[in-house]
This record gives C-alpha cells, sequence and structure tokens, in this order.
C-alpha cells in the first residue's frame, strides 16, 4: 500500500484506529474524548465506531483517569489515557509517579503497566497557561517510565502503534504545534518491519560541520535552520531523537565523532533540561572528538510566559543559529 | 439495602457533631440506642458505633437487614483467624524492636475488622489494601513473612497479586482506591460475576484520590466496595482534624450507600460486607463501609501515641476489644472450651516462631537486582548502567 499524506492528528487517529481494532483489550480514555472527539480531535470518530465501552470519556479528573487506568492494566486491559493539555498533567503525576512507574519493579516483574498517556505539549499556537508547556524532563527522570515525542505523522502514527504494544507505560509527548503538519504515513502493517524501532534516534538530515540534537517540535525548527545555515555553506546534521527515556546515546555519539560539534535544542527550559543530560553524557564519553563545548538551546527559566512573549521565550531558527555560531567559531 | 435509608443508615445524626468533642462520643454508653423510640432501635441497639450484631458482653443481636448465620465452626474460625493476625502483629512489632523490621504498622485493635471483612469475600473478589491490612493478607493466603520482606527492606513487597487476588500494599495514602476502581471497571467489562473490596484509612479520605475513586467508582457502577476502617487516628490526627462529616456519609454525596458498622464486631463486619458485595456484584455500583474501629497500638513503631492521646481513651476501648467479644460468644454458646483458646495461643505461638526464624533468615537482595524489572522490555539507559555497575564492583573483585 502507497504511503498517504496526511496530518499528524490525523495520523495518531488511524493510529488509535488501528490498534483498537487489532486488539480487544485496548481503551482510549480521557476527558472529552467521545463525542466530541478530543479537543485537538485526534479521537475524532472512535467513540462513534468502537463504542462508549471502548472510549470513555472520563470525570474531569486526571489522577482519577490515570488511577482507574492503572486499575484497568492490572485487570489486562490496555488504556491509552489522553491529558487534555501538557499544564494539566499534574494532577495526575502522583499517579504517574509513585504507582505506574514503579508497580513493575516492587512487584519483581509480576505486574505489568502497559498504560500509555498521551499528552499535547509545547507551546507557538498562542495559549492560556498551562496549555503551552514542556515537562518532557520530569518524566525522564523518573525510573519505570518512558517518554518519547515523534516528529513527524509518520513517526506519530508508528511510534504510538508501538507504545500501546510496549508493556512498559509510556509517556506519549505530542508536539501540539506540529499537529496539523502533513507528511508522508505508510499505515500498510508490513510497512511495520522497516520503522526504526520507537527507542532509537533518526539522522533526520545528514551533515559534517555540525550535529544538531531535537526531537518533538524542534526537530523541524533544527530542519529549517539548518536549511538556512546550507546557504551560508554550512553542513548541519540534524538528529531526532525521538525518544528520551531511553536516550540512543549510540546514534549520537557516532555523529558527533563524526561532525565534532553538538548543539541540542529542545522548547523546555534549558536549566535541568533533556539537554543536559545529552550534553554531560557527549562530554564524558566523545570528549576527544569535541571540536566545540556542547551548547544547548532551549526555553528561559521562567514560567511559560503570556502568549504575546512566547516568540521571545521559545527557541526558534535564529536561536538555534546563533548557537551553531558559537560552536562553529571554535 | 442500605440504601432505603432508615435503619441501613444510622447514628450519623448532626448531634454527634453537636457533641462536646471527641471524648464524650468515645465514651457514650454501650448499646445505647438512638432514643428515638423506634422498635427497631430498641431491638437493633446502636451507638456511634455502628451496625451492631454482638455486644462487648458476647451477646447477639440480630439485625434485618444484616443477619449473621454464623455457627459454631464459623466462630471458631472467625476466633482463629483473630488471633493468629494477632500475635503475626505482635511478631511484627517484637521483631522491629530487635532490629529484625525497619518498620511495623500495627493492626491491633482492627482484626475484627479486618477478618470480617476478608471472609465476606468469595473466590475470585479482588482486594486492594492500604499497608497496615496483615489480617486480610492472611485471610488471602499471603505468608506473613511475604508481608515481613516488605517491612525488612528485602521487597517491595512482592507477593503474586494474581495468586492471592490480593493486590500489593499501597503506601502512597489512597492511591489503591483508583487502581480498585478501575480494576472494579475492568471486572464489570469482562462480565465477572465478582466485587473489588478496597482498604483505606480514615485519614485517607482526605485525599483526593479517594473523593474521585468515590466518584468515578459511581459515575461508572464500578462494582467495587470501599472499606474504611476508621481507626480514630490518621498518626496523630484525630477524626476531628480530617473530617466534618460521619465518613459513611460521604457516600450520599457521589450517589451511593454508605454504612457504618461496629468495627470491633466481628459478626457484624462480616455480615455487612457480604451484602456490600453482593450489592457491588449485581451490577449497583459501589458500597461504602465504615468500620468504626480503633488503632490499639502506635501508627507504626515509629510513632508514640502517649504524645497525643489520652490513656483514657485508649482503655475505654480496650472494654470493646474484639477478641474477647467473641471469645465471650464462643464461651456463651458452648461453641469452644478453654481446650480450643489453648489451642489457637499453641497455634499462635508456633507460626510467631515461624515468622521469627523465617525473618532472622532473610538474605539482602543480589545488590545487582535493582537494576531488573525497572522495565518489562529492555531499555538501554538501564542497560547502561547495569553494566556500569557490573564494571565497579568487578574492579574491587581484581583487587582481591
Amino acid at each position: 500500500m502507497a504511503a498517504t499524506r496526511m496530518t499528524l492528528v490525523a495520523a495518531l487517529n488511524e493510529a488509535l484506529r488501528s490498534v483498537l481494532a487489532d486488539d480487544p483489550r485496548t481503551l482510549v480514555m480521557g476527558e472529552d474524548v467521545g463525542r466530541l472527539g478530543g479537543v485537538f480531535r485526534v479521537t475524532d470518530g472512535l467513540q462513534k465506531d468502537f463504542g462508549e465501552g471502548r472510549v470513555i470519556d472520563t470525570p474531569l479528573a486526571e489522577s482519577g483517569i490515570v488511577g482507574t487506568a492503572i486499575g484497568l492494566a492490572l485487570r489486562g486491559y490496555r488504556p491509552i489515557v489522553e491529558i487534555q493539555f501538557d499544564g494539566f498533567v499534574f494532577p495526575g503525576y502522583d499517579q504517574i509517579v509513585t504507582q505506574l512507574a514503579k508497580m513493575h519493579a516492587r512487584s519483581r516483574g509480576r505486574v505489568r503497566l502497559p498504560v500509555v498517556i498521551r499528552i499535547p505539549y509545547g507551546g507557538g499556537i498562542g495559549a492560556v497557561e498551562h496549555h503551552s508547556e514542556s515537562p518532557e524532563a520530569l518524566f525522564a527522570h523518573v525510573a519505570g517510565v518512558r517518554v518519547m515525542s515523534p516528529a513527524t505523522p509518520g513517526d506519530a502514527y508508528w511510534m504510538l502503534r508501538e507504545a500501546v504494544r510496549c508493556d512498559d507505560p509510556v509517556i506519549f509527548f505530542e508536539p501540539k504545534r506540529r499537529y496539523y503538519d502533513k507528511g508522508e504515513v505508510d499505515v500498510d502493517p508490513a510497512a511495520g518491519e522497516r520503522q526504526p524501532p520507537a527507542h532509537t534516534a533518526r539522522v533526520v538530515r545528514p551533515g559534517s560541520d555540525l550535529t544538531l540534537a531535537a526531537y518533538g517540535p524542534m526537530v523541524r525548527t533544527c530542519l529549517d535552520a539548518a536549511g538556512v545555515a546550507a546557504e551560508e555553506g554550512r553542513d548541519l546534521e540534524v538528529v531526532d531523537l525521538r525518544s528520551i527515556s531511553p536516550v540512543d546515546f549510540d546514534t549520537v555519539e557516532r555523529s558527533v565523532r563524526r561532525t565534532g560539534r553538538l548543539v541540542v535544542a529542545h522548547e523546555a527550559p534549558v536549566f535541568f533540561g533533556a539537554g543536559a543530560e545529552i550534553a554531560a553524557h557527549v562530554a564524558e564519553h566523545c570528549f576527544y572528538h569535541l571540536s566545540a563545548p556542547v551548547l544547548r538551546v532551549g526555553a528561559y527559566h521562567t514560567p511559560y510566559p503570556p502568549s504575546r512573549l512566547e516568540e521571545e521565550y521559545l527557541p526558534g531558527i535564529d536561536r538555534v543559529l546563533d548557537a551553531v555560531d558559537q560552536a562553529l567559531a571554535h | 439495602m442500605a440504601a432505603r435509608g432508615g435503619r441501613g443508615q444510622l447514628h450519623h445524626e448532626p448531634a454527634d457533631r453537636a457533641r462536646p468533642r471527641r471524648q464524650a462520643r468515645l465514651l457514650a454508653g454501650e448499646g445505647r440506642g438512638r432514643g428515638d423510640g423506634r422498635a427497631e432501635h430498641r431491638r437493633h441497639p446502636v451507638s456511634g458505633d455502628g451496625i451492631r450484631l454482638l455486644t462487648p458482653d458476647g451477646e447477639r443481636v440480630p439485625h434485618p437487614d444484616y443477619p449473621s448465620d454464623a455457627g459454631p465452626e464459623e466462630l471458631r474460625a472467625l476466633y482463629r483467624d483473630m488471633a493468629l493476625a494477632r500475635r503475626v502483629d505482635a511478631e511484627g512489632v517484637t521483631l522491629q524492636r530487635q532490629g529484625e523490621l525497619g518498620l511495623w504498622p500495627s493492626l491491633l485493635g482492627q482484626e475484627a475488622a479486618q477478618v470480617g471483612s476478608v471472609r465476606a469475600l468469595r473466590e475470585g473478589d479482588r482486594v486492594f489494601p492500604s499497608y497496615r491490612e496483615h489480617a486480610v493478607a492472611l485471610g488471602r493466603g499471603v505468608d506473613p513473612l511475604a508481608l515481613m520482606r516488605l517491612f525488612r527492606g528485602v521487597d517491595h513487597g512482592a507477593w503474586d497479586p494474581e495468586a492471592h487476588d490480593f493486590h500489593l500494599y499501597t503506601l502512597v495514602i489512597g492511591s489503591q482506591t483508583l487502581h480498585a476502581t478501575g480494576y472494579a471497571c475492568g471486572m464489570a467489562k469482562d462480565g465477572a460475576d465478582a466485587a473489588v473490596i478496597v482498604y483505606f484509612g480514615d485519614g485517607a479520605t482526605s485525599q483526593g484520590d479517594v473523593s474521585e475513586a468515590f466518584n468515578f467508582a459511581a459515575v461508572w457502577d464500578a462494582p467495587v466496595v470501599f472499606f474504611c476502617q476508621n481507626n480514630q487516628w490518621a498518626i496523630s490526627e484525630p477524626n476531628e482534624r480530617q473530617t466534618r462529616v460521619p465518613l459513611h456519609q460521604r457516600a450520599q454525596g457521589f450517589g451511593f450507600p454508605g454504612v457504618r458498622v461496629d468495627g470491633n464486631d466481628v459478626l457484624a463486619v462480616q455480615a455487612v460486607t457480604r451484602a456490600a458485595l453482593d450489592h457491588a456484584r449485581s451490577g449497583r455500583g459501589p458500597f461504602l463501609i465504615e468500620a468504626f474501629t480503633y488503632r490499639m497500638g502506635a501508627h507504626t513503631t515509629s510513632d508514640d501515641p502517649s504524645r497525643y492521646r489520652d490513656a483514657a481513651e485508649v482503655e475505654s476501648w480496650r472494654a470493646k476489644d474484639p477478641l474477647l467479644r467473641l471469645e465471650r460468644l464462643l464461651r456463651r454458646e458452648g461453641a469452644a472450651d478453654d481446650a480450643f483458646f489453648a489451642e489457637v495461643a499453641v497455634a499462635g505461638e508456633a507460626l510467631a516462631a515461624r515468622v521469627r526464624e523465617g525473618v532472622r533468615a532473610m538474605a539482602s537482595p543480589a545488590p545487582e537486582e535493582m537494576f531488573d524489572h525497572v522495565y518489562a522490555e529492555a531499555h538501554t539507559g538501564v542497560d547502561r548502567e547495569r553494566a556500569a555497575f557490573a564494571a565497579y564492583q568487578a574492579a574491587f573483585a581484581e583487587e582481591g
């Protein structure tokens, strides 16, 4: 079957549709996921096709949503939970951190909790507060949950399918400002064989002068920055991490050993962010291959500002290129 | 059943609060009715303690909604379960004092609430405990040594939840009420003829998760029985600091029945729990039981209750001791004699000896086990750290 061009939202919807059809134990649950189809329409039409018993509108309570999903998973179901916006996950954070992440280890492997928690995240859409945050580092720091974030419709489709199939809990961050970007999605089941595993990073643009590592919404920003840099005669490599826990350090190290320079970019604040982990790892493991210090590009260590300021707060092409200039100046 | 109101929902009159505080309520006369003159309340004496089928003097009192048909054999079994649980619990305290356990949360005083409720369960029903449900665990066939492993720090309480239909202990207060609710929804989806019972304390009712669980369970008609052991104290915080309404009344606001039962009366607890489970299994949704009882010991071995509660209060509850009460009934009805009680005591000593030896023999886990089971599937981050740890350990081996 040929690949189809569709938006990231449509790709997620197709992925959910396929897992609901494949496995009667899968459930979609969350606020407004039923008749409304979710505030971003990711679950559009699913309740109509699979019924209220499979696509479940929940009371408005995130701890309750995550906690009951844990109970359903204990009973053998595979719940796929939607958190409406990034900033609303925190009422459910306790259940994720103290229960969902730890039960497998506590039970010495007897209990498996295949729960996926989908979170639309990140800024750039002019939203009010609590609707634009990037809390991925808070989850990556917690052992027992996997954290991933697709950047393209194709990855959204295949990575979500893989997240649902995974026997571990997965926090699935969806870059909401890329929701309506279009891309190729090969929904042929046989195409799954050709997909890289979700825990692996991918070189999405090869280059020789410097490595740009990013994930989620910043992958496109970095590709755009690489395009501009190319006009200036600089050949940048872009690595899409895809997975934030675990991080595919092998792919990052291979790239840095070749280019000698690394800039890590994400929307989240730089301070204690995912970039710090990657920079530290590369400094430790690629020290003799580095021609410049590893630089990080991200947001400032402030609460997410009013949206009229988010253009200044979020790293854009210029901030990425500024870091690239600094690294290349060494 | 209790949803009819009236008899099922007793003795939680607002006057409870109007009375001068705790002392007065706790010392309220035994077997005292509401004094409203209604015949059933004279026949079925109730106090603030809740539905009661057995007086502290060991006398049966029938209740039309919650019958007990426990014959001599069942009474002896109930007594044995309670006595053995009390003995294991005492051994837990002793082992902690001897440095063998890091901590032990004593169930002393709550034996009837736990044994009565667990003996109301049927095979296939599922239990979600908090962390003091030792008698419930024993009732589900969990070895006491499995509980001890948690409090010794050998593991995090890793018995097989499937084998015993008894989930892991949960130390974060109230979290398990949501797991129970979700599990119950799964049971209902599966069409199982079964129900879930979830245990929590009076302090837990202050947590948002418990209110969320009540609401989710009500909205989804989940077959779950919420079993609150109101032992009067959340560490040093008395009921008055947790709630302004009697806890069983909470259910009404969420749209399902709730009753208070005398938690020191094993017959009443069993009868009420059985009825609540039937209610849940029949598709009528959740049910809340408030077992009105008392924590005779400390919150845990790290706690010193003499700093916050009166000896007189403890003594007033000693008079309602659940084991003594059942012993009086057994003797009154000629269902047990001295030989029986002596035999149970001997069995308790043997069990305690096995627990003591078992705990002392417990080895610490191998260090590299901390990397096992973090994830169900391979995770390169854990793999890296496991390898780094192994290399570090190997360096010592080489040094000899």
